[in-house]
C-alpha cells in the first residue's frame, strides 16, 4: 500500500460519517451557525427531537406553547439578527400551525427554514395519521419548499433552504421530512449551497440607471425618498443616510422601514402611509421625484393609486424585479442589492440642500402635533392615551429598546411614536397584519439580542391570540417586558365601525379577564395601571427590571388614531380626525 | 382606456421538480385567471422543461405575471408572446364506430380533405388524429358530430416563438457565476 492511497483512504472516512438523516438534520442546523431554534414535538419529528438531546449543549430548542409561537419566535429572531430564524413542528396539525408564521414571513421577507416531520413515505397519500399535504398547502405562501423522503437528500436540501431563505430577497423555506428518511443511515457530508441554477438571488445593477436616477435627483427641486424593509435587510442604513445628507433629501419610511435611520435624524420625515404622518403622505403628492428604496408600494402605503404621486417622477430601487411596475410605474427602476446601488448612486449625487422644501414637512409636522400628536402624547383630558404609553417608554428607553408591536391601533401608535436610534428595532406584522405575532415575536427577539431591551406593545384582542406564549417567556427566562394596551376592545375595527360603519360596534367589545392574575400565574412579575399619575412609576419600574415583566395599561375605551387615510382615499385627502 | 384582452402563450422554461405545476398553477389561481390550455414537456434543453400556458388576459397583466412566474426558485425564465408571435397547433383525437367508415363514404372524404390521419382500425371502432389550428379542429368535430364520435379529446396548445429564446445561455451564465 503507497501513502497515497492511505492518505485518501483517511480523507474519505474524515469527509464522511454514517449517521442516521434525524442527526443529519441537526448537524446541517448547527453548520449553517443555527443556535436557538424553536419548536413542539410529536409522532412524525421525534427522531430528530431525540437527537437534539443529544445535542442539546450544542444546540438550543426553545419550546413553546403552541407552533403558530414558533413561527413568530423564529420571526421575532430572525428580524432583529438579520440571521435565519428556525422553527419546526411534527406532522399534519403542527406543520398547519406554523401557516401562518409562514405567510406572515413570505409578505414581510423574512428569512425562515422551517422543518416539518412528515408520515412515514410508505404511507404518504394515504391519509395516515397526523398526515397532510404540507408541501402543498405552503406552496403559495413559501419563497420555497421540498419533500424529502431520503436520508441522502438531506443535507443537499437543508443547505439549499438555507441559501434560499437568506439570499437576495429573504422568505420562509419548508423542509418536510419523511419520518422513515429520519430514521435511515447514510454517509453523511455537508457542503453550503453557493447557488441554485434557476434562482439568481441578486440581479445586475445597470450602472446606467443608477446614472439616469442621480442625474433625475440632482436636477430635482422637490426630491422625496420613501424606504422599506430593504434598507435593513439590505445592511444599507449607512449608505441610505449618506445619500440622504449629501442630497439634502427629505426621507420617510414605511412601517417595515423604521429603525433604518434614527427617529431623530433632521431628514428623517416620519411613516407614509394609512396612519402615517402628515407631511410625507401629503407631500407625495407634492414632490417632483419620488425615490422608492427597498419597498413594494403597497396598497396601505399609497392608497388610491390612480392618485398616488403622479405629479411625479419614479425611481425605484429594488431586489425583486418583480416589484417594478408591480404596483407603481417606475420612470426609472435600479435593481440590485441596496447596499450597492445607495452606494453607486452617492458617487453620482450632488450636495445639496432642499431647505424650503423642506420646511414644507416641517410646516405640516406643526399642524399634525398641534392636532394629533400633543393629545396623542401629552393628553389633557381625562383618559390614559396609548401615546403618552409609547412617549413613557421611550424616555426609559432612551430610544434604544427594540419594539415589538402586535397588529392594530396599538402598532400604529407604537411606530408612530416610538423613537428608534438602533437599525432592526421595529418588528411588526407589517403585510399580513398578524394579530398574536408580538408576544412570540418578542420571545425570539429577545433570545437573539439577550443585551438589548426588547418592550412588546400588544392590545388586549392580540395577546389572547398568543398568551400561552406566557409559558415559554416563564420556562425561558426571557426578560421580555410586555405592556398590553388595554381598551377593551378590537379598537382598529371599533374605530372603522366608528367612522364608517354608523358606530355599529358588532363585535368587538371585549369582556377580559384579570390580565394580572393569568401573568401571575405564570410566575411573571406584574402590574396594572389605571390612573396617569401611576403611569411614569409603573414603565420605570418595568423597564429597570431584570426580568420578564407585564405591565397592563387600561387606555381610553374609544380613542381613535390619527391620521389616517381612509381605504381607497387618496395619500393627499389624509385626515387629522 | 381599457386595455385589450388578447390569447397570449405564456412559456416557461423550468427545473423538473415535483410541486412546480403546482407553484405555476398557483400564480394564476390567485389572481383569479383561468389558464385555457397547460402543456409541459421536456424543452430542447436537457432536464429543463417547458411549459406552454394559454390565457386570455390583458398584456400588463401578462407582465406582471411573468414576473411573479420567473420569481420562483425552479423557473430558469418565463416568457409571453402573442398569437402573431409563435407558431403554434393543437392535437385532437376521435374514436368512432368502425361500421360508419364503410356506411358512410363522406367520412371517408372528410379524412381526406382535412388531412387527418387514421391511427388504429378494428372490428369495432378507429381512431382518427389531427393536428391544426383550433378552428380546422373543432370544424372537423362539427363535421364528424354529424355521424356520431365515441370519444373526442384535444390537447393544450404548443407553441414555438418566432424569436429566439436566449435560455442556454442564460443558464450557462447562471452557471458561471
Amino acid at each position: 500500500m503507497n501513502t497515497e492511497t492511505v492518505n485518501k483512504t483517511k480523507e474519505v472516512a474524515e469527509q464522511t460519517e454514517r449517521i442516521t438523516g434525524a442527526e443529519a438534520i441537526i448537524k446541517c442546523l448547527m453548520a449553517e451557525g443555527v443556535d436557538i431554534l424553536y419548536g413542539y414535538p410529536g409522532g412524525a419529528i421525534m427522531p430528530v427531537y431525540d437527537e437534539l438531546y443529544k445535542f442539546r449543549d450544542q444546540i438550543h430548542h426553545v419550546l413553546t406553547r403552541h407552533e403558530q409561537g414558533a413561527a413568530h419566535a423564529a420571526q421575532g429572531y430572525a428580524r432583529i439578527s438579520g440571521k435565519v430564524g428556525v422553527a419546526m413542528a411534527t406532522s399534519g396539525p403542527g406543520a398547519t400551525n406554523l401557516i401562518t408564521g409562514i405567510a406572515d414571513a413570505q409578505i414581510d421577507s423574512t428569512p425562515l427554514v422551517c422543518v416539518t416531520g412528515q408520515v412515514p413515505s410508505a404511507l404518504l397519500g394515504s391519509d395516515a395519521f397526523q398526515e397532510t399535504d404540507i408541501v402543498g398547502i405552503s406552496t403559495p405562501v413559501t419563497k420555497w419548499n421540498h419533500q424529502v423522503t431520503k436520508a441522502s437528500q438531506i443535507p443537499e436540501v437543508l443547505a439549499k433552504a438555507f441559501y434560499i431563505a437568506k439570499s437576495g430577497r429573504p422568505g420562509p423555506v419548508l423542509i418536510d421530512i419523511t419520518k422513515d428518511a429520519q430514521f435511515e443511515e447514510f454517509d453523511f457530508k455537508y457542503e453550503k449551497c453557493k447557488g441554485v441554477r434557476s434562482y439568481k438571488a441578486i440581479p445586475d445593477t445597470d450602472p446606467k440607471s443608477v446614472t439616469a436616477a442621480a442625474e433625475l435627483i440632482n436636477n430635482a427641486k422637490k426630491p422625496m425618498i420613501v424606504w422599506g424593509q430593504g434598507i435593513i435587510l439590505g445592511e444599507a442604513e449607512a449608505e441610505l443616510k449618506a445619500v440622504v445628507e449629501k442630497a439634502g433629501i427629505p426621507a420617510a419610511w414605511t412601517i417595515l422601514g423604521a429603525s433604518a435611520l434614527p427617529t431623530s435624524h433632521p431628514l428623517n420625515i416620519g411613516m407614509v402611509g394609512m396612519h402615517g404622518n402628515y407631511a410625507p403622505n401629503k407631500l407625495t403628492n407634492e414632490c417632483d421625484v419620488l425615490i422608492a428604496i427597498g419597498m413594494r408600494f403597497d396598497d396601505r402605503v399609497t392608497g388610491n393609486l390612480a392618485t398616488y404621486a403622479k405629479q411625479a417622477k419614479v425611481i425605484h430601487f429594488d431586489i425583486d424585479p418583480a416589484e417594478i411596475n408591480k404596483n407603481v410605474h417606475a420612470d426609472i427602476a435600479v435593481l440590485g442589492n441596496s447596499k450597492e446601488s445607495l452606494a453607486l448612486l452617492l458617487a453620482e449625487l450632488n450636495e445639496n440642500i432642499h431647505e424650503a422644501w423642506h420646511q414644507e414637512f416641517k410646516d405640516l409636522y406643526a399642524i399634525e402635533y398641534d392636532k394629533v400628536i400633543k393629545n396623542d402624547i401629552s393628553p389633557t383630558k381625562e383618559g390614559l392615551t396609548m401615546g403618552e404609553v409609547l412617549k413613557q417608554i421611550n424616555i426609559e428607553s432612551k430610544g434604544n429598546a427594540a419594539i415589538v408591536s402586535d397588529v392594530g391601533q396599538h402598532q400604529m401608535i407604537a411606530c408612530r411614536y416610538s423613537e428608534f436610534n438602533i437599525t432592526k428595532s421595529n418588528i411588526t406584522s407589517g403585510g399580513l397584519g398578524t394579530m398574536g405575532f408580538a408576544l412570540p415575536a418578542a420571545i425570539g427577539a429577545k433570545m437573539a439580542a439577550p443585551g438589548r431591551e426588547v418592550v412588546a406593545i400588544i392590545g388586549d384582542g392580540g395577546y389572547q391570540m398568543n398568551i400561552q406564549e406566557l409559558g415559554t417567556i416563564f420556562q425561558q427566562k426571557a426578560a421580555v417586558k410586555i405592556v398590553v394596551l388595554n381598551n377593551e376592545f378590537l379598537g382598529m375595527v371599533r374605530q372603522w365601525q366608528q367612522l364608517f360603519f354608523d358606530k355599529r360596534y358588532a363585535s368587538t367589545e371585549m369582556t377580559n379577564p384579570n390580565f394580572v392574575a393569568i401573568a401571575e400565574g405564570y410566575y411573571i412579575k406584574a402590574r396594572k395601571v389605571v390612573k396617569r399619575e401611576e403611569l411614569a412609576d409603573a414603565v420605570k419600574e418595568m423597564m429597570e427590571s431584570k426580568e420578564s415583566y407585564f405591565l397592563e395599561v387600561c387606555v381610553e375605551k374609544e380613542g381613535n388614531v390619527f391620521p389616517m387615510i381612509p381605504s381607497g382615499a387618496s395619500v393627499s385627502d389624509v385626515r387629522l380626525s | 382606456m381599457k386595455e385589450e384582452i388578447k390569447t397570449l402563450t405564456i412559456s416557461i422554461y423550468t427545473e423538473n421538480n415535483i410541486g412546480l405545476l403546482n407553484r405555476i398553477s398557483a400564480i394564476f389561481q390567485r389572481r383569479t385567471i383561468n389558464i385555457e390550455s397547460l402543456t409541459t414537456s421536456q424543452s430542447e434543453i436537457e432536464n429543463v422543461n417547458r411549459f406552454v400556458i394559454v390565457v386570455n388576459i390583458t398584456e400588463s397583466q401578462a407582465k406582471k405575471i411573468v414576473g411573479q412566474i420567473e420569481k420562483q426558485i425552479e423557473v430558469i425564465r418565463a416568457y409571453y408572446h402573442t398569437d402573431e408571435e409563435t407558431i403554434y397547433t393543437e392535437s385532437c383525437m376521435f374514436k368512432i364506430k368502425s361500421k360508419l367508415l364503410f356506411e358512410e363514404p363522406q367520412i371517408q372524404n372528410l379524412i381526406k380533405d382535412s388531412n387527418t390521419r387514421i391511427v388504429t382500425v378494428n372490428k369495432e371502432f378507429f381512431v382518427l388524429e389531427k393536428s391544426g389550428r383550433r378552428n380546422e379542429i373543432e370544424s372537423l368535430r362539427r363535421d364528424l358530430n354529424a355521424f356520431g364520435i365515441m370519444q373526442f379529446v384535444r390537447s393544450g396548445r404548443i407553441a414555438v416563438t418566432k424569436d429566439e429564446m436566449k435560455v442556454t445561455e442564460m443558464l450557462a451564465a447562471f452557471n458561471n457565476k
